[in-house]
């Protein structure tokens, strides 16, 4: 096998059906952007699972690090006044 | 990190998946705890890749359109079994073309059910109903296996499962309701395939030194011996109602337990064949590396096309 077989990971995105966003379904390899569309339709979307897919090289995504959870997510913790449920609203109000 | 470090990372870890909480890729996690889950993610796809072999061979004798088509769509759900889990392992760091090359090479294992000869129609009815039926006990337990990824990739593939085992059960029902030569054909199959299926769950709980780690951790769910059982129990009834004899005299249902009890399994065979002395291990493993070999002008052409599209659009921006 040489190293040009080793081709770069792709990851799937798959609407499933129009007014609802593409999730994540998993990934692939591919010399290209083009197989991998091809390559996502046989692999993920045999079942009529989708109507549109995005592939995006892997290393092309810059993710958060696990490290970093509590700098970036716990000051919304203690931010209750973000929440509707904070605010006191008579009863006779009705739903608001 | 120092040795105490880690005990501590190792003991808030293992708080962590007990308490049902899911591993994703960029978690800390011990380095046992990633190796299992590399070597058995790659063994599941590996399993699922040869998978394939017992089955092709019968894909031009089909005997009849209908049996074609959902064979064919079944060996292909196979070879996107195989990828959802070599992308699972993935996650963890390990090389997709290093875990080819070591099937390639004999040196990965797979699941031994596989190495068994598929020598008449009636062996496609047995392995979907039997094999992929135990296939599916134990992905159904995996589903909520405590790594993310691997998880999510069995989440899917029970999905398509599902119709794997429904289409061999069909094929069997249809022989056993047929001439008496097809229900002879029926139950030979049973009688091969039924020992084998049992032993695709593992040794017997006290004889399987890892399985504790992995409950522990949360990759399995179940014991050995639970989900054999369970695989029984299910079984049973389902070859009664299409009128065919499980091959075990010892097989009888016990009103104490709940459970059927069972013969004793042949172990010196399962070690056997997982030692590479089952009847197809060289056949299977030929007959891989013919189809990566046979494959390679396909990989060659995609890459020289990608190479050509690259350079095409390079040209034209220069040109703009």
């Amino acid at each position: 096998m040489t190293s040009k077989d080793n081709w770069k990971i792709w990851e799937v995105f798959v609407r499933s059906k129009n007014g609802i966003s593409h999730k994540h379904v998993g990934s692939l390899h591919a010399p290209d952007a083009e197989i991998a569309l091809k390559n996502a339709r046989d692999v993920y979307t045999r079942r009529s699972e989708g109507i549109s897919i995005w592939v995006v090289p892997s290393d092309s995504i810059t993710a958060s690090r696990p490290d970093d959870k509590e700098p970036l997510f716990t000051p919304s913790d203690d931010k209750v006044y973000r929440h509707p449920t904070f605010y006191e609203i008579p009863d006779e109000i009705g739903h608001m | 990190m120092s040795k105490e470090e880690i005990m501590n990372l190792e003991e808030r870890f293992n708080r962590y998946v007990a308490e049902e909480n899911k591993v994703e890729p960029k978690d800390w996690m011990p380095e046992k705890y990633r190796k299992t889950l590399i070597r058995q993610i790659s063994q599941h796809a590996h399993s699922e890749v040869v998978g394939m072999l017992p089955e092709a061979n019968w894909i031009t004798r089909a005997p009849s359109l209908r049996r074609k088509v959902a064979l064919l769509a079944k060996v292909q759900d196979e070879a996107g079994h195989g990828l959802y889990l070599y992308s699972a392992a993935e996650t963890l760091g390990a090389d997709r073309q290093q875990l080819i090359e070591d099937l390639l090479s004999g040196k990965a294992k797979y699941s031994s059910i596989f190495n068994y000869p598929t020598p008449t129609w009636a062996d496609m009815g047995a392995i979907g109903w039997l094999v992929d039926g135990a296939a599916i006990a134990n992905q159904v337990m995996l589903c909520r296996t405590s790594y993310g990824p691997y998880a999510r990739a069995m989440v899917r593939i029970c999905k398509e499962e599902s119709f794997h085992q429904r289409q061999g059960y069909e094929i069997m029902m249809a022989l056993a309701a047929g001439t008496p030569t097809q229900k002879k054909m029926a139950q030979d199959a049973l009688n091969r395939w039924w020992w084998p299926s049992l032993m695709m769950f593992g040794p017997t709980d006290d004889n399987s030194p890892n399985s504790a780690q992995s409950m522990k951790w949360r990759i399995k769910r179940k014991s050995n011996d639970e989900l054999r059982q369970e695989f029984i129990d299910k079984t049973v009834p389902q070859a009664e109602f299409i009128g065919l004899t499980i091959p075990d005299p010892d097989l009888k249902w016990n009103d104490e337990s709940g459970h059927y009890d069972f013969g004793e399994i042949n172990w010196d065979e399962f070690y056997n064949v997982i030692k590479g002395n089952g009847k197809c291990n060289k056949q299977r493993l030929d007959a891989r590396n013919k189809a990566h070999d046979e494959g390679k002008w396909i990989r060659e052409a995609a890459n020289a096309y990608a190479e050509k599209q690259a350079k095409r659009r390079e040209q034209s921006s220069s040109v703009a």
